[in-house]
């Protein structure tokens, strides 16, 4: 479970998050939606230990994240960042590979060897693994970025915009293959993402943020709501029952 | 070609030149000739591989190409910190302890500077490398200036005395601090070899590092302090050639095609030994001291860099 309480962040005393408490369960898929400079960015980053907070408390399994080993917390949890420019000579196989760091400590095994074949094949990647990233897609680069936090096989799993760049076909499979890694491998989800509709398929849980603070967090159910969606973005949102499923028709 | 085989040539290359520096026109008292020639190799090899060793690693952990400890004035600093040492002390007392006291106290200078360096290198959480670009380079000439200065107002009777024993250049290698340098090389090695596996991870970036669980600033602070002791026990023996670093990284970089820091840097330090001892045997038997080594490879690096400046300027 990620407990965070009253968490707080400042940059140059303008606050970009303010008192935000939240509690994540396990074996869920929990999205992040809001408007540009929400600060879901801020509040992702915090809790995977690639910035500091400025009050507050995070732990992961009762453990705060700040004083807990590196090495153990890099086999807990992960992240996929926003963006992600790496200007090294990589190609996607050895990018992924790079995901079994906190095991391997740069020495592959045997067992590290079938976590990255794995990733690879679950990105469908397989047939351009030896390609470099420079030369690479847009998508295709986001996808092997994405195969590296698989590989990495963590318990809790942070992404970012994972759907950044990705055509239709693998935006869906993307969450698909989510939705397994909770269903079959019980890991945790959490993640940012901007279409709606993507979050409404295929969340159990919604955390609405605006201007540095939660404005309704629930089931994805409550949250896909009229009046809640008016609330965060200023918008007339006609929402639609399809199949059981809440689609949002924005345009 | 793999970097396999290309090490393996560069490897070649370095061992030819260092064979021809050695025996190329080896007349005369061998005896005396031979032990000094060997010595003075040793010293040019040393300097080539610490440079470039510790380029590596610097360019590394602030994840650039441009920006080098000699760039960042590390190296004037150096003689800086030895020219006022020398001055508070008088030559007396540093004929009587000897250019190993100076240089020790000297190093330990360093290593303080470079946890001030290491605040303003790291403790943001966004960088901008041209601004530490042009810091770098003022406080570099301001060092340098500065250490004329001192020197000027040294008795000059006195700061003969010191002079040939402090300062060396690549004509004159300061062979006396040889043993003890190859000791701090070998040291800071083996405390190096229990950080050598973050070097890759490293490369990728901060937040890459952190993710991938690497103790980021427990590791980026101790390889700072490595740097800044190489850098020091470079300049100690052959004096400070500013481009050198940058030039053997970033062609190691381009030659070998792979971010495997086990190739890029043994890449690097054989392509520095290869330019430092081919440039002084031409430098030495062919043209017969009519210039100097770093002039050549500050002119070229010179080049390079403004190179690599507008290169990079377009990306960003
Ligand atoms: N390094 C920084 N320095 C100063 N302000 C920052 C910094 N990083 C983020 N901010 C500010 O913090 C706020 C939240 O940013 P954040 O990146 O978390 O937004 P976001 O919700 O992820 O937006 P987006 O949907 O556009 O990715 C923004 O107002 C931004 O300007
Ligand atoms: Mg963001």
């Amino acid at each position: 479970m990620v407990k965070l309480k009253s968490v707080f962040k400042a940059y140059n005393q303008k606050k970009v998050i303010e008192d935000v408490s939240l509690e994540i369960e396990k074996g869920t898929i929990t999205s992040f939606i809001g408007p540009n400079g929400a600060g879901k960015s801020t509040l992702v980053s915090m809790i995977s230990r690639l910035i500091s907070k400025d009050g507050g408390a995070i732990t992961i399994d009762g453990q705060d994240i700040m004083h807990t080993k590196n090495n153990e917390m890099a086999k807990k949890i992960s992240i996929l960042k926003q963006t992600n420019a790496v200007n090294l000579k990589l190609t996607i196989r050895e990018l992924v590979s790079f995901g079994r760091f906190p095991y391997s400590q740069g020495k592959l095994t045997k067992v590290d060897e079938a976590k990255i074949d794995e990733a690879i094949d679950y990105m469908e990647l397989r047939d351009m693994q030896d390609r470099y990233l420079d030369e690479l897609s847009g998508g295709q680069r986001q996808r092997a970025h994405i195969a590296m936090v698989i590989a990495q096989d963590t318990e809790y799993i942070l992404l970012d915009e994972p759907l950044n760049n990705l055509d239709m076909r693998h935006s869906v499979q993307i969450m698909k293959t989510l939705r397994n890694l909770v269903n079959e491998m019980g890991k945790t989800i959490l993640l940012v993402i901007h279409d709606i509709n993507f979050a409404s398929c295929y969340s159990d849980h919604i955390v609405a943020l605006k201007d540095g603070k939660i404005v309704k967090q629930g089931r994805t159910c409550d949250v896909i709501d009229r009046c809640v969606l008016k609330d965060i973005y200023d918008m007339d949102i006609d929402i639609k029952e399809i199949d059981g499923r809440k689609i949002c028709d924005y345009f | 070609m793999g970097y396999k085989m290309k090490t393996w040539i560069l490897a070649a290359v370095a061992v030819i030149l260092m064979v021809l520096y050695v025996v190329y026109g080896l007349t005369g008292n061998l005896d005396y000739i031979l032990p000094r020639r060997l010595l003075k190799l040793l010293a040019i090899c040393l300097t080539g591989g610490a440079i470039a060793f510790a380029t590596t690693i610097f360019m590394t952990i602030t994840n650039n190409r441009i920006l080098t400890p000699s760039v960042l004035g590390l190296d004037s600093l150096y003689m800086l910190v030895q020219t006022i040492i020398i001055f508070f002390f008088g030559s007396n007392m540093m004929v009587l302890l000897g250019g190993t006291v100076n240089y020790l106290i000297s190093i330990m200078c360093m290593v303080l500077f470079s946890l001030v360096l290491y605040q303003f290198l790291f403790k943001g959480e966004k960088n901008n490398i041209y601004f530490l670009l042009l810091v770098g380079m003022i406080l570099g000439t301001f060092f340098g200036s500065f250490t004329d200065f001192m020197q000027v107002l040294i008795d000059p009777n006195e700061f003969m005395i010191v002079q040939d024993r402090m300062f060396a250049s690549i004509n004159n290698v300061n062979t006396d601090l040889l043993y003890i340098s190859i000791g701090i090389i070998v040291l800071t090695f083996i405390y190096f070899m229990r950080f050598y596996k973050y070097l890759d991870v490293l490369a990728l970036g901060r937040e890459e590092a952190i993710n991938l669980g690497v103790p980021y600033h427990y590791v980026v602070k101790r390889l700072l302090i490595i740097v800044v002791i190489l850098i020091s026990v470079a300049t100690a023996l052959i004096g400070p050639i500013t481009f050198l670093g940058l030039l053997v990284v970033n062609v190691s970089y381009e030659l070998m095609k792979t971010y495997r820091h086990f190739y890029i840097i043994w890449g690097a330090v054989l392509i520095s030994i290869i330019a430092l001892v081919g440039g002084q045997f031409l430098v030495e038997r062919l043209f017969t001291f009519s210039t100097t080594i770093s002039v050549i490879i500050n002119f070229i690096g010179g080049l390079y860099f403004i190179y690599l400046l507008l290169k990079e300027n377009r990306k960003w």
